[in-house]
């Protein structure tokens, strides 16, 4: 093909990493994407940095410091198209678990000159700061679902990646429902598919890592069946607390539960 | 005595002996079937391949009520004494995935390339007369007159039935209410009663030429009468023995005229929108197409997977979609089941199975749903 191929950026915000990973681990596409794309800046693999305008940026992370913001602007300006990929660039990530809390008090808990750290009190999506094309959910992603968002960008169509519950996923695998049939509390009613029913694969329930599914979320419906399988309120902040904790139906749960907020 | 190879006939019920149960596996599988039925998994009995009696749940049965399911003993040796599992026999013909089509860019053309569909002729051992009236309305679905699947049509082709006439109704079970069940009228090409009292014995009914030439081939004596009556009384009993019941007459008007009935609204309050209660209906059909392309553009595939009305996509149309409550999608999903379905296919779309009941990780139970629509909202019959 003679068209020029679209230059691909990966970019890092607060985060682990393991979003980033999940392209590497893409081993038996990895030349294929390579063909496909123009990879122009992706620190996790290259050191090579080229400047200028991106066709695809896929920003893994949050925005947690003032840096941060200043920065996805940036992005935003530089990206034709532009995608969160992960729990941290949808929702904020583990570490909007300080959303709940003082963040000055972790600070000096952690640090012996906190004066240099600089946190923004909260930690929040990427769509809370710049407008986004798509976003692709998952602690971490899902490398099929990051392959089908790459391939619908180079197509021009728009990414099969649904919204729905993970007991969609799930019954189409044939799996029996843990909730139902063990008394095992799983959040798959009201997590955003992906995973592939990975817990319940394996006889666990769902941690909700997918984060809300599309509305509307009965998440206090859910909840009343957690209590009746003997879960505590302590049990439904956790539940409702996690790598998706800021997500806005994830987080108005948890606080509904939170009795000292 | 008991005869080796007697000629049987359609309607004719003979006695088979527990031990002699296997030759009838053994027999299917010489024809070239492969075995779908019954057998403990993951803590529930589901439906799989097995490879003879041997795999089937011997001394277990379900304890069901709405929400939850729980394997038990039983305290015999009963090979079909449990009610309607978390899987219906829709996924062995209306397949959770199927790829409609490939195709790719070749030389400047686009191929589409037809599928490849070779699926093995199955026989589906312990379907329950539920189970076989979901079948009759898939079949009119996807086999019916103007618009045959491919894929369905495939699938199916040479299903060989062992029904088990149903001993043993769950909590949630109403095929009774429904008129389509306990016992397994048509559909089947062999039916078994299992009989527990006395000798471990099934006596089996040839329901079609395939069944009656089968059943040729495995040792059996002639039922007697009192045989014959025991294995009435087993569904008799079991008729008696419904965990649930739905008044179905007059439901399609009774629901039909209260679409606006404050019930839907309460009832929205615990669905979940989940979609379980869809994906484990046994006659619940919507499909979902996913197109897509590899990351060169070359290759392309249309896959149709199992979506359910409780999803935002499914009422999506052009600038949006039409049903974003969910008590919208209730609604759409009880009056579509129990009322459009009359008018679109002559029945009903409930057969009374209780699975949505069940798999409902909140409970939520169809007939009480009904009832509370219809209370009050009634013409008072004068007696």
């Amino acid at each position: 093909m003679s068209r020029r191929r679209p230059r691909l950026a990966v970019w890092k915000f607060a985060s682990c990493d393991g979003c980033q990973l999940s392209l590497l681990d893409c081993e038996d596409e990895l030349l294929e994407i390579a063909a496909a794309v123009e990879i122009a800046y992706f620190k996790e693999a290259t050191s090579t940095a080229l400047r200028g305008k991106y066709d695809l940026s896929l920003v893994e992370g949050s925005v947690s410091s003032r840096k941060d913001a200043e920065r996805i602007v940036a992005v935003r300006r530089a990206s034709r198209r532009l995608v969160p990929i992960g729990a941290c660039a949808t929702a904020g990530g583990i570490q909007a678990l300080r959303n709940f809390c003082r963040v000055e008090g972790f600070l000096s808990l952690v640090y012996a000159r906190p004066e240099h750290i600089d946190a923004l009190a909260t930690s929040t999506a990427i769509a809370d700061h710049v407008p986004v094309d798509f976003e692709l959910r998952g602690c971490p992603i899902d490398k099929r679902q990051l392959l089908e968002v790459i391939s619908a960008f180079l197509n021009g169509r728009r990414p099969a990646v649904a919204a729905h519950s993970v007991c969609l996923e799930c019954k189409r695998r044939l799996h029996v429902c843990v909730m139902v049939a063990h008394g095992t509390p799983c959040m798959g009613p009201v997590t955003h598919a992906g995973c592939g029913a990975l817990c319940p694969h394996h006889h666990r329930g769902c941690y909700g890592c997918y984060g809300p599914m599309e509305t509307p979320l009965n998440a206090p419906s859910l909840s009343r069946a957690f209590v009746q399988l003997g879960c505590g309120e302590a049990d439904l902040v956790a539940a409702f607390r996690s790598f998706n904790a800021g997500a806005p139906a994830f987080r108005a749960e948890g606080e509904a539960h939170d009795r000292e907020d | 005595m008991h005869e080796r190879r007697g000629m049987t006939h359609i309607g004719q019920r003979v006695v088979v002996e527990r031990e002699h149960l296997p030759n009838l596996m053994t027999a299917l599988r010489a024809e070239g079937h492969r075995l779908i039925g019954p057998t403990v998994r993951d803590g529930a009995i589901v439906h799989a391949e097995i490879q003879g009696v041997e795999d089937l749940p011997a001394g277990w049965t379900s304890e069901q009520e709405a929400g939850t399911y729980r394997l038990r003993r039983r305290d015999d040796g009963a090979l079909f004494g449990y009610a309607a599992g978390p899987q219906s026999w829709k996924q062995s013909f209306f397949a959770p995935a199927a790829r409609l089509w490939h195709g790719r860019f070749e030389g400047g053309n686009s191929l589409v390339l037809e599928e490849d569909r070779a699926p093995p002729r199955l026989a589906l051992v312990g379907a329950r007369a539920c189970d076989l009236s979901a079948l009759a309305i898939h079949d009119r679905i996807f086999l019916g007159e103007r618009h045959v699947d491919p894929d369905y049509a495939a699938r199916r082709r040479g299903t060989f039935v062992v029904a088990v006439q149903c001993g043993t109704p769950g909590g949630t079970c109403f095929c009774a209410s429904m008129g389509t069940g306990p016992r397994a009228r048509y559909g089947f090409d062999l039916a078994l009663t299992e009989l527990l009292e006395g000798r471990h014995r099934f006596v089996v009914e040839a329901g079609s030429e395939a069944g009656a030439a089968l059943l040729g081939r495995v040792r059996h004596a002639p039922a007697d009468e009192g045989e014959a009556r025991d294995a009435d009384a087993v569904v008799e009993a079991a008729a008696g023995r419904m965990g649930r019941a739905l008044r179905a007459e007059g439901v399609r008007d009774a629901l039909l005229r209260n679409l606006e009935h404050p019930r839907w609204e309460e009832v929205a309050g615990r669905c979940l929108a989940c979609a379980n209660c869809t994906l484990v209906c046994p006659t619940c059909f919507c499909a979902t197409v996913e197109d897509t392309t590899d990351l060169a553009g070359v290759e392309a595939e249309r896959v149709r997977c199992w979506d359910s009305c409780f999803t935002l996509d499914h009422s999506h149309l052009h600038g949006g979609p039409v049903r974003t409550s969910i008590k919208s999608r209730y609604r759409q999903w009880l009056t579509h089941k129990v009322a459009w379905w009359i008018d679109q296919f002559g029945m009903s779309g409930c057969v009374g199975c209780g699975r949505c009941i069940t798999w409902c990780p909140v409970g939520i139970d169809l007939t009480e749903e009904v009832a509370a629509i219809r209370a009050g909202t009634e013409p008072k019959e004068v007696h």
